[in-house]
This record gives structure tokens, sequence and C-alpha cells, in this order.
């Protein structure tokens, strides 16, 4: 193979293609229990993808709280209806090529515009190095680290972002970075001649954690670097919207549990 | 491969999200079984979850710096709590059914048919 | 490593990362499957005295430890048995998302100072989801079984993994606030020096906060005195009743791996991870002088060093469970779910708010005695380079020319403070804004 491999493009492909392919077994099984387990590995694949992109936080939410606690109480409510019968009910031919009509002409929709947009396509390539002189015709992105695990969160040393760390709860790490440039300047000069160049996708942004509980709680501390005060009126926190949703929660379970209790069981149509 | 050495860009993750979406829509017209309805409401928030997340990173669109940033991420949070609240009363009605109807097929839910 | 690879041996890149991998995975996935081998033994042993009997002794000499490789031998020989009503793909892929899921978190937890396989931010958060995980392998086996004891038994082991997440997240948050990260190499690295650094002392909340994360990480592997779901006195052998041979194998991997993660987790979040009661490897790298920011073979003797002081604890926590199993009789399903909901829960609920209180209201610079508290300067953990694959010594000449770049093309992005001063400020005046 005469290119690299760029292995995020690989993990996409892979996380992205699984996610898909069981989306789809989702739609043509008629077998609930079956649905469900495709289901779950759709889902855990998109947390695969949340990760590629970058959203650390977000796909451990998705792990958490979608697949380990929506799509167990999803296969609970499966088992405890599918008995007998009710474990394949297939749907008639008619209805079958009606959606098919439907979901085509709304991924036909969707897939153009997505396509169509010429910058969406990919980041910008190649970017020069300028520090180690490389020539700018270098084309495919770096190849990183090769993690034949699953999620791919921090492929970027953690500890040179320090400078961008707002308020850096870890410690403080100046020196640690300081040390750590050190290292890569002296690393550079024997190293760039022989390493491929090209862009690599940042990853350094994967650290949102923080971020987010920030602006859970209060202070948006993303956007510190906004100047004038027009676009800081929008930049709200979220505590608002975080309150709301808890008492939603507590509502909605205490609803559920309410409307899901045991009653006498009634015969059919009574 | 084209796609394997290049990095990828927002279209690939809009196109897996429109997969998704469009097999959520397609699993809540089709499917008989309650739960498989359900099922394809999960599929449809999932879709627009990878939409939003694609959208909040800055790295994978060349045409400058709009992204939505940490919103989307949060947005995104959101939505992953609010499916898990839909799907909890969802649930709830569908046992609440079943008990009552002895069956959990969406065609027999037709005592209101005119 | 795969720089030294593709540049010493001279093979392509694409191979040299593909045989770092094959070799890291190889060095992750085998070291748990041979301790959890390891574990069976000890249990056997442990209960046997505990039973006042010898437990094995034949195979390998006086204590048996070769039982587990003929026990290993028996159940990958057996008969490959399936019930003739059950689901076939459900029922063979069952153990193989349990002992997936108990593994998977292998990945993020890591074992010495700088070596994880994957050093992550939410290390924490994306340990407890997948700990979630292993609950699907058990409900797909009691159903795909189609026999009315598994049915039970998974649908009770479910319900009680389940319902201990809530606990067990609320009992890990609490050394997550002492330490104010998620990540368990930061975690662990704060308590380095004396024991008195440990966050099991850091304060009373946190003290009854490890009792309690025990109890629930104890519950959430399924183990006595909470095990009823494969309790043979109840239901035959609950969920793995159809399983044998190389199957039921990886159930049971898949059991004594989560033992051994909860409790690495355990002793990262309470007991300091691979620091010592006494700082012996800060004193071995200071006589020898180590540089801890240049990685040398002395340092990575000085981190092994770290790392056995690290696997030494979590296995105290194994033996601790084991002892307890065959000391506490079992709980019935209802006394598990009081105990969840009416004691664990609520008692993690005040602790959270107590350790809250502490750390940010009373005692926010600590006791005089600790040196582990938030924003003091530690010295630095330095990832090495050996078993923590980053993009390359390359990769940072790539970021620092990407960066100027990048800067100035974002601006709305989600870390662009412009200076340490504006975000000191910046609580002060969102809180006004």
């Amino acid at each position: 193979m005469n290119d690299p491999i760029n292995w995020q493009s690989f993990y996409f492909l892979l996380f992205g293609l699984v996610a898909c392919v069981f989306a789809l077994a989702v739609v043509l099984s008629s077998n609930i229990v079956r649905m469900a387990f495709y289901l779950i590995l759709s889902l855990g694949s998109t947390a695969g993808l949340f990760f590629l992109a970058g959203a650390d936080f977000v796909g451990s939410m998705q792990l958490l709280i979608y697949v380990g606690g929506t799509l167990v109480l999803l296969v609970f409510g499966v088992m405890l209806t599918a008995q007998g019968p009710f474990v394949s009910l297939k749907t008639r031919g008619g209805e079958w090529i009606l959606a098919a009509i439907v979901g085509g002409a709304l991924f036909a929709v969707l897939a153009q515009r997505a396509v169509s947009i010429r910058d969406w396509r990919g980041p910008e390539m190649p970017v020069t190095i300028a520090a180690a002189g490389e020539a700018p015709a270098e084309e495919a992105a770096k190849p990183d680290a090769a993690k034949p695990d699953a999620a791919k969160p921090d492929a970027a040393k953690p500890d040179d972002t320090v400078e961008s760390e707002p308020f850096d709860p870890d410690g403080t790490r100046a020196d640690e970075a300081r040390a750590e440039e050190a290292r890569a300047n002296k690393a550079a000069e024997t190293t760039a001649s022989t390493h491929p160049a090209g862009r690599h996708v940042d990853m350094r942004d994967t650290r949102t954690a923080t971020s987010i509980g920030m602006a859970l709680s209060g202070p948006r501390v993303d956007s510190l670097g906004e100047p004038g005060a027009a676009p800081r009126a929008g930049m709200s926190s979220y505590l608002l919207p975080f309150e709301i949703v808890s008492v939603h929660l507590l509502v909605v379970l205490i609803g559920a549990a309410y409307l899901a209790r045991t009653k006498k069981r009634l015969k059919a149509d009574a | 491969m084209n796609l394997l050495t290049e990095p990828v860009g927002l279209t690939h993750y809009l196109l897996v999200g429109a997969v998704l979406f469009v097999c959520g829509i397609v699993c809540m017209a089709v499917k008989r079984n309650a739960l498989g309805v359900l099922m394809g409401i999960e599929l449809v928030l999932n879709g627009a979850n990878v939409n939003f997340v694609a959208f909040a990173n800055g790295n994978l669109r060349s045409d400058g710096p709009w992204t939505l940033g940490l919103d989307g991420h949060l947005i995104a949070l959101f939505v992953i709590v609010l499916a898990a609240a839909e799907a909890a009363v969802a649930l709830a009605i569908t046992l609440n059914f079943y008990n009552n109807h002895s069956t959990v097929d969406v065609d027999r839910a037709d005592e209101l048919h005119g | 490593m795969a720089q030294f690879f593709a540049e010493s041996v001279g093979l392509p890149w694409a191979v040299a990362y593909l045989v770092t991998g094959l070799i890291q995975c190889a060095l992750l996935i085998v070291v748990p499957l041979v301790g959890a081998m390891a574990f069976v033994w000890m249990e056997r042993k442990i209960s046997a005295r505990i039973q006042d009997r010898l437990g094995p002794t034949r195979c390998g000499g006086k204590f048996g430890w070769l039982q587990l490789l003929a026990d290993g031998l028996k159940l990958i020989t057996k008969e490959d048995l399936r019930p003739s009503d059950a689901d076939a793909m459900l029922f063979r892929l069952a153990p193989y998302i349990s002992f997936t899921a108990s593994f998977v978190v292998l990945l993020a937890l890591p074992f010495a100072s700088g070596w994880a396989a994957q050093q992550m931010n939410v290390a924490v958060f994306f340990i407890l989801a997948v700990l979630g995980l292993e609950v699907f392998g058990v409900i797909l086996a009691g159903y795909s079984s189609a026999s009315k004891w598994s049915l039970f038994g998974a649908m009770r082991e479910a319900a009680q993994v389940v319902s201990y997440e809530v606990p067990l997240g609320l009992c890990v948050v609490v050394p997550v606030l002492v330490a104010g990260s998620m990540d368990l190499v930061v975690i662990a690295d704060m308590q380095r020096g004396l024991f008195t650094n440990w966050f099991l002392f850091h304060d009373p909340f946190t003290f009854i906060t490890f009792f309690v994360f025990f109890t629930c990480a104890t519950a959430s592997v399924n183990r006595a005195p909470f095990d009823l779901a494969e309790a043979e006195s109840e239901l035959v052998a609950g969920f793995h009743t159809e399983y044998s041979g190389f199957r039921w194998l990886a159930f049971f991997m898949a059991e004594y791996g989560s033992m051994f993660t909860v409790s690495a987790l355990g002793a990262i979040l309470f007991f300091g991870g691979w620091n010592g009661p006494i700082p012996i490897v800060d004193g071995l790298a200071s006589l020898f002088g180590i540089d801890r920011a240049e990685p040398s073979f002395g340092l990575w003797l000085v981190k092994l060093l770290g790392l056995l002081n690290f696997v030494f604890k979590a296995v105290l926590g194994v033996t601790l469970m084991i002892w307890v199993r065959w000391t506490l009789p079992r709980l019935r399903i209802d006394q598990v779910m009081k105990t969840c909901l009416k004691y664990c829960t609520p008692i993690a609920a005040v602790m959270f708010v107590g350790a809250a209180l502490w750390t940010g209201v009373w005692f926010p610079s600590g006791m005089p005695w600790q040196t582990n508290v938030l924003g003091t300067i530690h010295e630095p953990a330095q990832p090495a380079p050996m078993l923590v694959e980053g993009p390359g010594p390359a990769a940072p000449v790539v970021e620092k020319a990407a960066e100027p770049a990048a800067r100035t093309a974002r601006t709305t992005d989600l870390h662009e403070p412009t200076s340490r001063d504006a975000v000191q400020h910046a609580p002060v005046q969102s809180g006004g804004a």
C-alpha cells in the first residue's frame, strides 16, 4: 500500500458501517428480540462515532445512559411482552413499498444536501509543516497510532494542550508542557526528514468534560474569547435547561412508574 | 481506497446520520410491534445526535470556523436525556396496552376507529 | 514502539502500526486472562481454607496451581451443547458480549503513571459506562436459553446490576469531586506521597464512601452475598444454566475480570493506585537521579514497581471479595433491592453532599498534613512513550505547525481562553453577565 492509512478514517468507516448496517437490520428483521440486539450494536457504534468526532463526554454519556439505560429498559419491555405470537410480527408487502418510497425520497434529499456542499467534504490538505521545512506537496494525512481496540478519544498527547485548558483542574502542568515542547523540538530535528507529513485531524478538542461541566453550572468557558457584548448575550449558560430537564425527568419517571404499575389484568376489550 | 487515506469530513458524518434517521422513520412506519416503533424513535434521535456532534467539531469542515462548539455537545446531551425520559413513558404506555389488550400489535389498537 | 518498528526494523508504517497494536493488545488481554485463572485458583484455595479443608492439592505439586490449567483444558474440550429451542445466534453471542464488556474496561484503566492503553480525560465515566454493558450479555443469555430458570435468573441479575449502577456512580463521583478530574492517572497521581494522601483518609465522607463503593461493586459484579442470580440452591444456575464448556468459561472469565477491574478502580480512587503507603518509588527515583520528565530505562523500572504495587492492591480487593463471599449468607432478591434503594443510595447521596461541602466550603485547602489538594503544584506525571501511543514524536511538530493556522481560523472553539487571568475572572464575570 503506497499511502499510509489514515486511521481515523479507518475507524470512522468501521463504526459508520456497523451503525448503518445494524440500523438497516433493525428495519428488516421481524424478530423483536433480534431487533433489540441489533439496535444495541448500532447505538454502541454511534457512541464510537461520537468518540471519533471529538465528543468524549457525549460518547460516554451515550454508552452509559442510552445504551446502558434506555436500551436496557427497552430490552426489559421486549422480554416482558415477547411471548409466543408476538415475537415475530410481519408487515404486509404494500406497506413496505410505501415506506421504502418515502424513506428513499427522504434519504435522497438528505444525502444530496450533505454531499453537495463542497466545503464539507473534508479538511483542507495538505498543511505545510513550516517548522520542519517539509515540502507542501506531501499528500495523505499522517497516520495516527494503531489501536485495534474500540474508541480513540485522545490521539494527541493530552499534556501539551495545557495552555488552552481553561480552568486546569488537573493541577498545573505548565512545566510539564515545557518539558513536552523541549522533547518535541528535539524529536523534530531528528525525525523531520523521514516522517510523512500532512495534516491530521486535531484531536485536542476532545477534552470536553470540564467545559461541559462548567457550562451546565454557569460560566461558558469555551467562549471567553468572544469579542464584544453582543455575542455574549446569546452565550448563556445551560443552567436553566439543566434544572428543567432534572425536574422533567423526575416527573416523567414518577408518571411512568404510576402508569406501569401492576393492576388486575382485564380481559381483552374490557 | 480514497476513503481510507483521506481524512473524513462533515459529509461522511451527515450521511451516517441520514441513514440512521431514515432507518428510524421507516421502522416507525412499518413495524407492527409497538416496541419496534419505539426502536424507530431511538434511531431517529440518534441520527439527529450524530448530526449535532459532527457540526460541533471544528475540524471536519474546511470552509471556516463555523462550528457549533460546545452547544452541539450540550444539545446532544439533552437529546439523550430526553430520549431516555420519552422511552420510559412510551414503554409504560405499551405495557399498559399489553396488560389491557393482551397484545402489542399496533394494528389492533383500533378501538377509536370510526 | 511503532516508530521503533518503522525506522529501526524498516517496516512500512502501516505494518509497523499493526504490529505495535497487536503487541499491545496481546499484553493487555493476556495479563488479565491469566489473572482471571489465578483468581479462580485463589478462590478455590481460600474458600477451602475457610471451610477447613485443603482445596486442590494434586495438580502441580502441593498447591495445585496447575489445577486451573487442567480445568481450562477440560472446558475447552467439552461437547458444545445448545438447547433445541434456543435462539441460535443470540445463544452463541451472549457470552462474548459479557466478555467484551468486561475487558474493554482495561482500555481506560491505567496500570502505572501514564501507562494506560488510552489515557482518557473521561476515564472514570467510560469505565462506569462499559461496566453497565455487561448486563446485555446476561439478559440475552437468559432469554435465548429458552428455559424458565435462565429467564428468571437473567431478569433478577439485570435488575440488580442496573439498580446498583446508581449508588456505584454516586460513590465514584466522590473521589472525582475531591480530585477535580475524571482522568484516572491524575486522580492516582494526586495521591502521591505518604498514605495520608490517599483519598481514603482525605475526609470522613470519602472514608465511608469506600465501604459503600465496595458493597455496590460487589453487587454490581454479582458476587456473593448478592449472587442469587447464579445460586445453585435457588435457580439451578441462573442465566448460565444451559451453558457448558467454553461459553461458560467466557462468562466466568468475564465475572472474574470484572472483579479485578472494580477492585482496581477502587484502588485507584481510594488507595492511591500505584502510589504506595510510603513513597518508595519517589525515593528510588530521587536516589538514582531519575528525572520523571525524561523517558529512560530507570524510569521504566520505577514505573514497573508502581504497576506491581497497583496490581497487589487490586488483588487484595479481589481477595476481600472472595473472603466476603464465603463468610456471609446470601441475600434474597427483595433484600438486595432494599439494600440498594433504602441503604446504599441514600448513604451515597449524603456522602456526596458531605464531600462537596468538605472540599468546597469547609476545608477548601485541606488538612495541614495533606499535599493533595486541588490547585497545588505537583511534580507532573509524564506519559511514558512505551505503552501510551500518541501519534509519535513527530506529532507535536505537526500540531505546533497546525496550531498557528488553527488558532487564527477558529474563534468559537471549545478551548479558547486568551490567558489564564481571563479564565480566573470568568466565573465572576458571567455571574453578573
